[in-house]
Order: structure tokens, then sequence, then C-alpha cells
């Protein structure tokens, strides 16, 4: 056989090899819209369909009647903003610490911090955190499902390894000109961490969106859920099993962080391997 | 002044993980050892009573087999399947962004929203699942409630949902391989298979220790909300894992002193884990 036609059938079988592995990964997600704007009479159809055969947002408009999406929404964003906010900020803080500082004690804290690197503490410390935001009186509220999460080491970790790269000479310039440690963190270093920031910011952003056991335990009143529990409130509402609503409903959970990461796809790849690489 | 500047910067993390992770977690250690009275006010040291107890109760051992099971396997197949992808993913084929994009998706999803997905793709009557293995093979199953499926249908949803990111991590690796390296072993006349498993898959194992270590975590805590979207732990308990148990045993059942004994299990497990990944893991793997 020619090289050249080698060349060519390798190709196609690659191909076809990404063709189905790409249906396999996005169907899921392409069905579940084309469902989400289904006419009624074609929800149970059979075959199922895999192109909507009509528009309809009646789905959507149930779906925001069954439970006060809005308001959910508008709780997610709150908890994913402020999450997002105060993990930079206390990263920022710590990484730069450890990145320009040598201090007594600095290895065995900066362990201290590194240890919680494997813990998932929104799901695995549930119980004692409960009992934490109980003694609190903080059921129910926004600062329980923000304030537990508002330091990781993950940020700390990322943010000391980017400045590390920021070279000495630029301090030492800093400080001959009489900047404070603040100022020159502020006017020099965080203007030339840019992509590290946006990156990281994100990646917080998208999975403190996502969160679901920890919000689903402290949130018991309809009007302080987030999204992502509103899904399962839907699936036990809809006892009629109409999957165009719960579908609608899934699609509005999805959609802020789906059109997040078609726009910035770049981003979000080359900052998850910038950041998890290093972890 | 300047020597308190850092401990100042250092504050805020160490408060919050000092409350929110420290404490909690050696409070769940201490309450391991308590019998509670449900509305938390009254508690009777009991030992080891609550550790006992698990390892005689079925629906423990149930729970913990089913982990181990899970993980393993979601764990060893999404692994294998990124690498596969990924080599894919890196060939100079035409519309491989188009595919990337695709293929990337499911990580902005949420595993609730992973969840609610696969239920419906695997839903008996309007899921598309059902009506291809119809079509294909002449079989109906209900995933969602009987065994085994119900373990299949979770476990689908958890590899769908850990894929992309562990394609993203195995193809910047393979990005990183300089392209004269595997010139020269093929110049050496190493073949397709000889060039992927003895030069790439090596070259690329620090990659594949980290993806183990997040897939290991995801699979056993992210997981939650798949299982409580998809089966709820059923049908049964067949699909509770051990984080399932401990939401159950403490909010359902307000067995504080069980689930705090459950949640110090998945604790040692999850620090055993970190302990030889950092201990031997590190060891045997190729740097460049």
């Amino acid at each position: 056989m020619k090289k050249s036609t080698r060349k060519f059938i390798n190709t196609v079988l690659i191909e076809i090899a990404l063709i189905i592995f790409s249906i396999f990964m996005f169907a899921p997600i392409f069905l579940a819209f084309t469902m989400s704007i289904q006419p009624p009479e074609f929800v149970f159809a059979y075959p199922p369909k895999i192109f909507p055969q009509g528009i309809n947002i009646e789905n959507y408009s149930q779906a925001l009647k069954i439970v006060p999406f809005l308001r959910m929404m508008w709780n997610s964003l709150i908890v994913a903003f402020f999450i997002t906010i105060g993990k930079m900020i206390t990263g920022i803080l710590a990484g730069y610490a450890y990145a320009n500082f040598k201090f007594k004690g600095d290895s065995l804290t900066f362990g201290l911090i590194f240890a919680t690197l494997y813990i998932p503490a929104e799901i695995l410390l549930i119980i004692p955190l409960f009992q934490i935001i109980s003694k609190l009186e903080w059921v129910n509220t926004y600062q329980a499902m923000i304030i537990p999460f508002t330091a990781s080491a993950t940020n700390v970790f990322l943010f000391q390894q980017h400045f590390k790269t920021i070279p000495k000479d630029f301090e030492d310039a800093a400080r001959i000109d009489g900047a404070t440690p603040m100022q020159y963190l502020i006017k020099i270093v965080l203007p030339l961490s840019r992509p590290v920031i946006g990156g990281a910011a994100i990646i917080n952003f998208t999975y403190a969106w996502n969160m679901y056991l920890w919000p689903m335990i402290v949130a018991m009143k309809d009007d302080m859920k987030t999204v992502q529990v509103a899904i399962n409130m839907i699936m036990n509402a809809e006892s009629s099993n109409n999957w165009g609503i719960i579908m609608a409903a899934t699609m509005i959970a999805l959609l802020p962080t789906l059109l997040l990461f078609f726009l910035l796809q770049d981003l979000f790849v080359k900052s998850l391997v910038g950041t998890g690489l290093k972890g | 002044m300047r020597k308190w500047i850092p401990y100042i910067f250092i504050l805020p993390t160490f408060v919050i993980i000092s409350i929110f992770i420290y404490y909690p977690a050696l409070n769940s250690f201490y309450l391991s050892f308590f019998k509670v009275s449900p509305f938390g006010n009254r508690k009777k040291f009991v030992w080891l009573d609550n550790y006992l107890e698990l390892f005689s109760d079925d629906r423990f051992i149930r729970a913990f087999s089913f982990t181990i099971i899970f993980t393993i396997v979601t764990v060893v197949v999404s692994i294998f399947i990124a690498f596969f992808v990924a080599l894919l993913l890196n060939q100079k084929v035409p519309g491989v962004r188009v595919f990337r994009t695709l293929i990337f998706a499911p990580y902005a999803v949420s595993t609730a929203v992973a969840g609610a997905l696969w239920g419906f793709m695997l839903n008996p009557v309007v899921g598309h699942v059902n009506y291809m293995m119809k079509m294909l093979f002449g079989i109906q199953v209900n995933w969602i409630t009987t065994i085994p499926y119900a373990a299949y249908a979770v476990i689908i949803a958890a590899i769908w949902k850990t894929l992309p990111f562990n394609i993203i991590f195995y193809i910047a690796g393979l990005q990183s391989i300089p392209d004269e390296l595997v010139e020269a072993a093929k110049l050496d006349g190493a073949n397709i298979w000889t060039r992927t498993w003895k030069l790439i898959f090596p070259l690329l194992s620090p990659i594949t220790y980290y993806l183990v270590i997040m897939s290991i975590i995801s699979a056993m805590f992210q997981s939650f909300a798949i299982i409580d979207v998809m089966t709820r732990g059923g049908p049964g308990d067949y699909t509770t894992n051990m984080i399932y148990r401990v939401y159950l045993d403490g909010f359902r059942f307000s067995n504080t002193g069980r689930a705090s004994a459950e949640s110090i299990i998945l604790f040692l497990i999850m620090i055993v884990v970190t302990f030889v990944y950092f201990k031997f893991g590190r060891k045997n793997v190729h740097y460049q």
C-alpha cells in the first residue's frame, strides 16, 4: 500500500472514532435540549425524537412555576460569586506571603494548608460542619453556603507557584522606590498575574456553582435553595414524569456554566491544566 | 512591622481552614466515640461501639464494597478511555477543534445535572439508550430500578462526567512530549503499539498519577449528586455508597455518632490513598 493511501485510511478511522465518541459525550446535552423545547404531543413519542419537532417554551414556564427558579438562580449566583471572590482574596494573600517572604513557621503552616488539598470538606465534613452552622444559627443563610469555602489549599498553592515566577528584581526595585509590600502586590504583582487570576476565577466559579450536597443540607427553605438542588426538587415534584419539564429545569441549571465554557474554552483548558498539574 | 506582614497575609486562610476544616475534622473524630441523641442535647461516651457496630452491619459493609467497586471501575475505565481519546484528539485531522469542544463540554456540567441527563437517557420510556438497545439487541432494561443495571447507570454517568477533565490533562501532556522523541523511536523501528505503551504512556505517568487521585476523590465524593439524582441509593440500598450512607445516617436517621464514625472511616481511606500516592506513586513516576 502506498504511504499516502495508508495515511488517508488512518485519518478516516480516526475521524469515525472521534465522531462516535463526540456523540457519546454531547448527545445527552443535545437530547436534553431537544426534550426541553419539545411540544407536548412529542414528549412521550416513540421512538424518541432526536430533533425538536417545533419550538415550545411551555416546559420552561412550567418549570419556573413548580419551583421558584429565578430566585434559586439568584441564590446560586450570589453563592458562587462570593465563594470565588473569597477564595481568590485569601489565596492571593497567602500565596504572596509564601512566595515573597521567609518567616518563622512558613514551612509548617504551608504544610498545614497543603494537607487539606485533597479533603473535599463540603462533602466529607457535612456532619460536624452542620453542627457548627447550627450553633452559629446560620442555617438557611447565604453565609452558611459561602464562608466555610472561602479559602482553599489549591488557590494558595496556585498563586504561590505563579508569584514565584515573577522576577525578584521587580520587588527590589519597588522597595527602593519606597513601595510597601501591599502596594507592590496591588500595583505590580496582580497586573502581571491577570491570566492566572482570570483562569482561577472561572474554575472556582464553576466549582461553586455546581456544589450540591452542602447547599441541599443547609438551605431548607425553598427560597434559599440553589439551582442544582432545584433539579432534584423538580424530579420529585413531577410525579407525572413529564421529562419535558424536568429537562427544561436541567437546561436552566447547566446553561450558565456551559455558555461560559463555550465562550472561554481555551482559557478554561489552559488554566485547568496550569492549576492542576502543579497540584 | 515588616516581620508581621506575612502572618497577616496568611491569617484569613488559616482562620477559615481551622474553623471549617480542622476543627470539624477533629470534632467528627471526637463525636465518633459517642452516642448522640437525635436532637444533639445528650451524648454518651461509648468508646469504639460505633465502629464495631458498623463492621457488623450489612448496610455499611454493602456501602463500603459498593464504594470500592464503583471507584475502581470508574477510575480505571475513565483513565483508560481518556488516554485513548487524547491520543486521537492530538492527531492533526480535520475538525479536531469541533470534536474537542463537544467532548470537553461535560466538564462544565455539574454532577447533579449529569445525573439528571443520564436519568433521562436511560429512562425506559423516553430515553434514547433503551430505544437503541431495543433496535440493536432486542432488549429493554429498567436501568434505574433493577439490580445490577442501577450500578451500571450511575457508573456510566460518573465516567461521562470525569472523562473531559482527564482528557484535557492527557492532551496537555501529549503536547509537551517533543516530536523528535517520537520520531526517533519511529526510526528505531518501534511500531505504534510499542511507541504508545513503552514511550508515551510512561512519559505521561506523572499525569496519570495525578488523574488517578483526582478521579478517586471524584468517584468517592462528587458522585453523591449523581447517585442522589438518579437512584437515591436504590433499588433498596444497592447503589448507596459510603458518602450517601453518611448523609442518610446523619440527616435522615439523625444518628450523628454513627455518621461521624462513617466519615472518619472515609477520611482514613483518603489519608491512606494520599499517603500511598505521595510515598510510592511519586517514586515510580518517570520525570522528564
